[in-house]
């Protein structure tokens, strides 16, 4: 393929992807004449350009599209269909483009359908008196004006017809050559172009100037025929020859870019041993006067790194011309009203970043446009405008790039994508349940997630996002979803700047160096047993507690198979943040950050997901580059386990709450898990054993000024005599007991559902908690062991009263009564409404009735209004307790006279509201 | 590079068919390598390993600037690690555009055979080999292997059709 053919392909390629954007900008605003002057002119140079380099079909095509446009220009109205039409002869145009790149000829075929069209659709309208053209001599210059049109500015093209239409003395009487100039800005209002002036001046010689006006030649009168295409190209070529001159000018050039490749590998190779010399440098003590010479180099090395990077930077306004069309397609498509609003477009990206994210950008703009905005009526119902909008936004932050994709449309359906998570295998019923929204929305990033049943009746989304998810991940970027049901759905891209060098940080794990990615690495800590830092580790996984969350921890050098040490615990953690997953990646040292370069991996090992390439660093050595989306997701299937807390994981204990009970779970003597509800400790402590004190045989410490008494949590843990103890301190008021356990594991929110009551004291009984089977822990066996001081004390408090406990729960029952009994009431207990009523009739006295609102089989409320039926209590204080107090309830207790409604978990709050009652009582009495 | 003994020079004839061959050793056993595919011929210094890596490649070389993929030849040919650790020599090799180093005990010399004297693998031959020899050549003293180098950088493809 010749130069020639090669430059008009790039040149023509770029001009259509200007008249899309635009022939969709002009659909919106068709009374801009600068828009449409602007498609014109356009349209018009590819026809030339065509007819002058011989492709038939390209230049008929172009023609009628022309003649279309010329009659919009008359004043035709601008039809919706008029302006798909025109689109779809773009799109013919660039197939026959692409494949005149490939074959280098035109190919066969014929483009009469859409010819007759275009010229059915230029005929439709009564053709606007047209004027005679009148025909003038002289040729026409082909000119380019290097900018669009300001409103009110006019054309070249008309420009020119206006001068050759214009009476000029008679036959022009110039002679000479145009020369073709090129006026490298935009003209500021009220200035003159130099081909105007240019014409100014040669068109004056004689003595009866020529007065020059600015051409007042109504649009209508431009011709509307097509002009001579051919002769119009000969001017072409007459232009560029004469336009020798301007080479001067130039201050852009076209660069091929393998040269621009090229360059940045050397570049990249310079990186290389610049920092190869300046390790050297740092190794030798002496100076031998190279130092400031290559401190020299070390500069402008720098800096042509960075002029380079520049050549390759692009506005990814390139990447998004396209999709002003795409929405437009769809919206018409769909019957939607989509507004897609750009922001940043002038951002600037690597253009190998730019290739890499084009496509994805489309595909989740299109999805946005198809899954995401309701039409116009469904929006109407839901309150919103009937136009939706896609909002595109691009900025800079730290080293990377982030773009977001928003839309005001209906939201993912989470119900949906959890059940299709669930049919496809993906998670099982109990996994998703526990799941929040957050981790539930990254399913649709699975492969093929909703390819089987072209989800319509899932909110959509996931055709082909994994491709998307991967092709971000390769360039190592990031994806996140944020969505919310009816208010819309927003993607974030997160990339970095340029791929090929990158801020890395070297961490040595056994003999072995490895490089992590700057922008991965949230922070650094140092961790060693016995400092206020180190590794614990739940079932053998290392964990560590990090500013009040637990961070899973990844030991290098166990994944890199480098060593089978399970017990590793000393180094550093590279806190790492992918996406919304954050874990620790346990080191042996840490060295520095250094500019690599990155290398792609050899094709054979390309397969390890764990490394994202490899890099030569200062002293020469090979290091591999970790990929910590690959680390992510080969420790476990990443996000979909509970192995990594995730931000995500807090929504999930809010939205889950009401099922779910916080337990914590600590060791005793033995092997196996203990675990006690949450509310009943009050605080966690952990004391050196040499403070305990002995009195009489008993371990007592100082606690907050007062002796509190020690018990072990089992026989088979010794209270430790050295060292540091664990202790979960449970208190009320005054008194504290601690109660001594070998370590304390893990605070986990699960569903409590006890399983079996064990025949031991110590324990309320055994239930699955995340898996694993834990005792749960029966506080009320160890009070009286420690606390007779606890119980009389209460006593002395008040009266003996007698309470009717009703809780269907048998565990709340059992973890409630020696509170209360320690309160000072003798308790009695009923686990159904029913149960509660036969004892009263039976005749218990009772002063106080606590009792669950939401009881099995029978509403607390039921129980209540039966009570306050009967003489005998209608009186009875009553204190409720909800899993959640809501409006409706709390209007219901005051109509039954219930005195108080607290929280099923706050222990305290009930605790509070007997102490008041009490008092009233005492009152009473 | 050491100075190399020559190994024969008994098979050198008339020049108009001959191939060139570098020559390598690995467990005593000598092979050929055409040496049109032979870039150059270098003294390993530093490797990186590569966890998680396949067996056949032994690590990551440093040749002046370029990171290169080196390949055991012994592992390849199902033999076990020599223990030698100092000066290993490589063979540079280019395959589908990447640069590998093939791992030998020693380099010998360039021999120019004749193609027509190439033999075929013995039937008994051990199957791994059979893989990668494209035939045998007999000197006066030994036998020659001669590798088939595309075979021997193909053993990520090889295990996958397995």
């Amino acid at each position: 393929m010749d130069d020639l053919l090669l430059e008009f392909l790039t040149e023509t390629n770029e001009h259509l992807e200007t008249v899309d954007v635009e022939m969709v900008r002009f659909e919106q605003d068709p009374n801009n004449e600068a828009i449409l002057s602007n498609i014109f002119r356009l349209v018009h140079t590819i026809k030339g350009t065509c007819g002058f380099l011989g492709l038939p079909r390209l230049e008929a095509l172009a023609h009628a599209a022309e003649t279309l446009m010329g009659k919009f220009r008359d004043g035709m109205p601008v039809t919706t269909p008029a302006v798909s039409l025109i689109l779809a002869t773009l799109d013919r145009i660039k197939e026959i483009l692409g494949e005149l790149e490939r074959q280098g000829a035109e190919p066969e075929g014929s483009d009469s359908d859409l010819i007759e069209q275009l010229e059915r659709m230029a005929l439709q309208e009564a053709p606007v008196s047209e004027p005679t053209a009148p025909q003038t001599g002289g040729q026409l210059v082909y000119q380019v004006l290097e900018r669009e049109l300001r409103p009110g500015e006019v054309s070249l093209d008309e420009l020119e017809r206006a001068f050759q239409e214009a009476p000029g003395p008679e036959k022009v009487s110039t002679t000479g050559t145009l020369a073709y100039q090129v006026l490298e800005r935009s003209l500021k209002p009220g200035e003159v172009s130099l081909d105007e002036l240019e014409r100014a001046f040669r068109e004056a010689p004689g003595p009866a100037p020529l007065v020059f006006e600015k051409p007042a030649a109504p649009p209508a009168k431009a011709d509307a025929s097509p002009p001579q295409a051919a002769k119009k190209n000969t001017d072409a070529s007459d232009a560029s020859e004469s336009g020798e001159g301007m080479a001067g000018k130039v201050q852009t050039i076209r660069v091929n870019v393998d040269t621009l490749e090229h360059l940045m590998t050397m570049v990249s190779e310079l990186v290389l041993t610049r920092n190869q010399l300046l390790e050297i440098a740092r190794r030798s003590s002496e100076d031998h006067g190279y130092k400031v010479p290559l401190q020299r180099l070390s500069q402008v090395t720098a800096e042509l790194q960075d002029g380079v990077m520049k050549t390759r930077m692009q506005p990814i306004g390139n990447a998004w011309q396209k999709l002003p069309r795409v929405v437009r397609d769809l919206s018409n498509e769909l019957s939607k009203k989509i507004e897609l609003v750009m922001q940043g477009a002038d951002t600037e990206l690597d253009r190998q970043v730019l290739e890499v994210i084009k496509d994805p950008l489309t595909h989740m703009v299109r999805n946005s446009a198809d899954h995401g905005i309701e039409g116009p009526a469904d929006r109407k119902a839901a309150g919103k405008p009937e136009k939706g909008t896609i909002r595109l936004n691009a900025y800079h932050e730290g080293g990377s790039i982030t773009i977001e994709i928003a839309d005001d449309g209906k939201g993912l359906n989470f119900a949906a994508i959890r059940k299709k998570a669930v049919e496809r295998g993906i998670a099982s019923d109990s996994e998703v349940e526990r799941m929040s929204d957050a981790q539930v929305a990254k399913f649709i990033f699975h492969p093929g997630f909703s390819t089987a049943a072209k989800v319509t009746s899932v909110s959509g989304r996931g055709v082909g996002m994994d491709v998307v998810k991967t092709n971000i991940e390769l360039i190592g970027g990031t994806v996140d979803i944020r969505s919310e049901q009816g208010r819309g759905t927003t993607f974030t891209i997160k990339i970095p700047l340029t791929l090929a060098i990158v801020a890395a940080l070297i961490v040595a794990s056994k003999d072995q160096r490895f490089a992590i990615p700057q922008v991965a690495v949230s922070e650094l800590v140092r961790v060693s047993p016995a400092s206020e830092h180190s590794i614990e580790r739940i079932n053998g996984t290392p964990i560590l507690r990090l500013r009040d969350r637990l961070l899973p921890i990844v030991p290098l050098s166990k994944v890199m198979g480098l060593s089978t040490d399970e017990e590793a615990n000393h180094g550093f953690v590279v806190v790492t943040q992918v996406a919304h997953q954050r874990f620790g990646i346990l080191v042996d040292g840490v060295f520095h950050t250094e500019e690599i370069v990155v290398k792609p991996m050899s094709s054979k090992l390309r397969h390890i997901q764990l490394f994202s390439g490899n890099t030569i660093l200062g002293d020469g050595a090979v290091v591999l580059i970790i990929d910590p989306n690959g680390l992510a997701r080969m420790v476990g299937s990443g996000a979909d386990t509970n192995e990594f807390q995730t931000d995500a994981g807090l929504e999930q204990t809010v939205a889950a709450a009401e099922e779910l009970t916080s337990l914590l779970v600590f060791r005793g003597g033995g092997e196996s898990l203990k675990a006690v509800p949450l509310s009943l400790v009050t605080r966690l402590e952990e004391v050196d054993a040499s403070t305990i004190e002995w009195s009489s045989g008993r371990p007592v410490i100082q606690y907050r000024g007062r002796l509190m008494p020690l018990v072990s949590c089992d026989e088979e843990l010794a209270i430790k005599r050295q060292g540091m103890q664990s202790l979960l301190v449970f208190s009320d008021g005054e008194v504290s007991m601690g109660l001594a356990v070998a370590e304390i594991v893990d605070i986990v929110e699960d569903k409590l559902d006890v399983e079996l009551l064990a025949e031991r004291s110590d324990l309320v009984g055994s239930a699955v908690v995340r898996g694993r089977t834990t005792e749960i822990v029966n506080i009320a066996h160890y009070l009286p062991m420690v606390l007779e001081t606890w119980s009389r004390k209460d006593r002395r408090n008040g009266p003996d009263r007698s309470l009717l406990l009703v809780d269907s729960s048998t565990f709340f029952r059992d973890m409630l009564v020696p509170v209360l009994k320690a309160s000072g009431y003798r308790v009695h207990t009923a686990s159904t409404a029913q149960e509660a009523v036969r004892l009263l009739s039976n005749g218990l006295q009772i002063d106080v009735v606590v009792t669950d609102l939401e009881l099995t089989g029978h509403s607390g409320f039921a129980l209540v209004a039966s009570l306050r039926a009967d003489p005998h209590h209608s009186a009875t204080p009553v204190i409720g307790m909800t899993v959640k107090p809501d409006p409706q309830q709390i209007a219901l207790a005051r109509k039954l006279r219930i005195s108080e409604i607290v929280s099923k978990i706050d222990r305290r709050g009930l605790l509070a509201a007997l102490a008041e009652l009490n008092a009233s009582l005492e009152e009473a009495a | 590079m050491k100075p190399i003994e020559p190994i024969t020079s008994s098979a050198v004839k008339g020049a108009s068919k001959q191939m060139e061959f570098v020559t390598v050793t690995v467990a005593g056993q000598l092979l050929g390598l055409p040496i049109s595919k032979v870039h150059d011929v270098f003294v390993v210094s530093e490797m990186t390993t590569v966890p998680l890596a396949p067996g056949e490649i032994a690590g990551l070389l440093n040749l002046r600037g370029r990171v290169v993929t080196a390949v055991s030849l012994r592992r390849r040919l199902g033999l076990g690690d020599s223990g030698v650790t100092e000066r290993r020599m490589a063979v540079g090799l280019e395959n589908h555009g990447e640069a590998y180093g093939l791992l030998v005990d020693e380099v010998g010399e360039v021999l120019k055979l004749d193609p027509d004297e190439m033999q075929p693998n013995p039937v008994h031959m051990d199957r791994g080999w059979v893989g990668l020899s494209q035939g045998v050549h007999q000197l006066h003293d030994k036998l020659l292997i001669v590798l088939d180098v595309d075979a021997v950088l193909a053993f990520e493809t090889e295990r996958e059709a397995a």
